[in-house]
């Protein structure tokens, strides 16, 4: 068995002296692990860092076995990444999120998201942004999708400013005032009727909705702990959107 | 069943050796062999050696510095300069930067970095003990010599948050061409953060 593609590297798990499993998420075969011979080496250590683009050959004798990971670096964005924290919380927080999706299972959108918002993490105001939509994206494909196009309630598509913790869909501000103390609420750019940037406010909101709905249908169920880069990336990228001119 | 070609004593040394960093079952075997060949000079000694280091070895209380008292001869010298303390992820790179001599610091070692794929997290890390320190007040600088990788300098990031309230300096390491480096054979990231970093001539 073999093929080869390019990857994103997403992490590195020490095996043995000089070796490494690495785990990469790709377009075609989702997140995928492999051995990396010599992974611990000098000249292959940059390499591996996560956030660096890269091209694998993964082989192996069966179709379910580890198999082994020949790779050669295309992009190397860690050291572009190390120079803020933004960035740094940013790429473990997506890494985390993707080892949420079972291995080797297809989410190419999730692949290109990651791509583009590696790219744009240098800007903490607007990756913050990415970031949420990035956090959606995963609770729709492990599938826990929220609907926030139009109101359950109503049926309207404009003025949705809550988000029902029940039925994970937008309510709007009529329908939902009666409630509103037991409502999340609906950032403006994540609804319909998008702004072009969302303030640190809105940030705020964005973030408790999407942490709201991993904890419940995500992280409580399965007994494990949010990642606290999140934490980080959430305090860094609010920060950010505050300081923005 | 393959045949027992020793006792079982030597069979357990050459399984214990196989378990040290950069030894094999063959490499541990020729230095069980070794042992056993030079057993009243080598094999007591070493034996003895390694008892009373079981006997006293202990990680320090202050510093997470591993050494045969607590308080660690580092943390109680008093010709060190206690107001800096050099963070460092190991005990090994404790050991590199005394080596290196370049200064003459206190340290605190945190015992690993953040890693979720490690399942490492900050409760894990001594970075409790650093924050209490760092709160008692005598210290001036807090120098991170974490590791360059993103796991490295996303720990140096969390630390760095943790002591924000605190009236202290906080340096990192610098970034760039290592020594008898040749720039052809650096990586694009380590070349672009050494242009970033670059000094007056």
């Amino acid at each position: 068995m073999q093929w080869q593609e390019e990857a994103i590297v997403l992490g590195v798990k020490r095996h043995g002296e000089t070796s490494v499993i690495a785990e990469v998420m790709t377009r075609e075969r989702g997140r995928h692990m492999g051995l990396v011979r010599g992974g611990r080496s000098r000249t292959m250590q940059p390499v591996l860092q996560p956030g660096n683009l890269v091209d694998v050959t993964w082989r192996a004798r069966l179709d379910e076995h580890l198999g082994e990971f020949r790779i050669e670096p295309i992009r190397q964005r860690a050291a572009r990444l190390m120079e803020s924290a933004v960035a740094l919380y940013g790429v473990q927080t997506m890494a985390a999120l993707l080892r949420l999706l079972p291995e080797r299972d297809p989410h190419p959108h999730l692949y290109e998201a990651l791509d583009i918002i590696l790219d744009h993490l240098d800007d903490p105001a607007g990756a913050g942004e990415l970031f949420i939509r990035f956090e959606l994206a995963v609770l729709n494909d492990l599938g826990f999708g929220l609907d926030l196009t139009e109101c359950a309630a109503t049926g309207r598509r404009d003025r949705l400013t809550f988000v029902s913790p029940k039925s994970g869909r937008a309510v709007s501000e009529e329908a939902g005032r009666p409630y509103a103390e037991r409502m999340l609420v609906l950032p403006a750019f994540l609804g319909p009727e998008r702004q072009e940037t969302a303030s640190p406010e809105e940030l705020e909101a964005a973030f408790r909705l999407t942490g709201f709905f991993l904890h419940r249908h995500v992280y409580d169920p399965r007994g494990i702990e949010m990642p606290s880069a999140r934490e980080g990336f959430r305090e860094a990228a609010i920060k950010a959107a505050r300081e923005r001119p | 069943m393959a045949k027992r070609i020793t006792g079982p004593e030597i069979e357990k040394l050459i399984q214990l050796l196989a378990k040290v960093p950069g030894l094999g079952p063959r490499s541990a075997r020729r230095a069980a062999l070794h042992l056993v060949k030079k057993k009243d000079q080598l094999l007591g000694p070493l034996g003895k050696a390694m008892g009373e280091a079981y006997d006293k070895v202990r990680i320090c209380s202050c510093c997470g510095n591993i050494d045969t008292a607590d308080p660690c001869a580092i943390c109680t010298d008093e010709r060190r300069d206690h107001g800096v303390i050099i963070v460092v992820e190991d005990v090994s790179d404790l050991w590199a930067l005394e080596r290196a001599g370049a200064m003459n610091a206190a340290y605190h070692v945190l015992g690993g970095t953040l890693s979720p794929l490690d399942g490492v997290g900050p409760d894990d890390l001594n970075v409790k003990g650093l924050v209490s320190r760092v709160a008692e007040g005598r210290v001036r600088e807090v120098i991170i010599a974490v590791n360059a990788t993103v796991e490295g300098q996303t720990t140096a990031h969390y630390i760095t948050d943790q002591l924000s309230g605190f009236e202290v300096k906080i340096t990192r390491l610098a970034h760039g061409v290592p020594v008898g480096g040749e720039l052809d054979y650096l990586d694009e990231g380590t070349l672009s953060a050494a242009l970033r970093a670059r000094t007056a001539f």
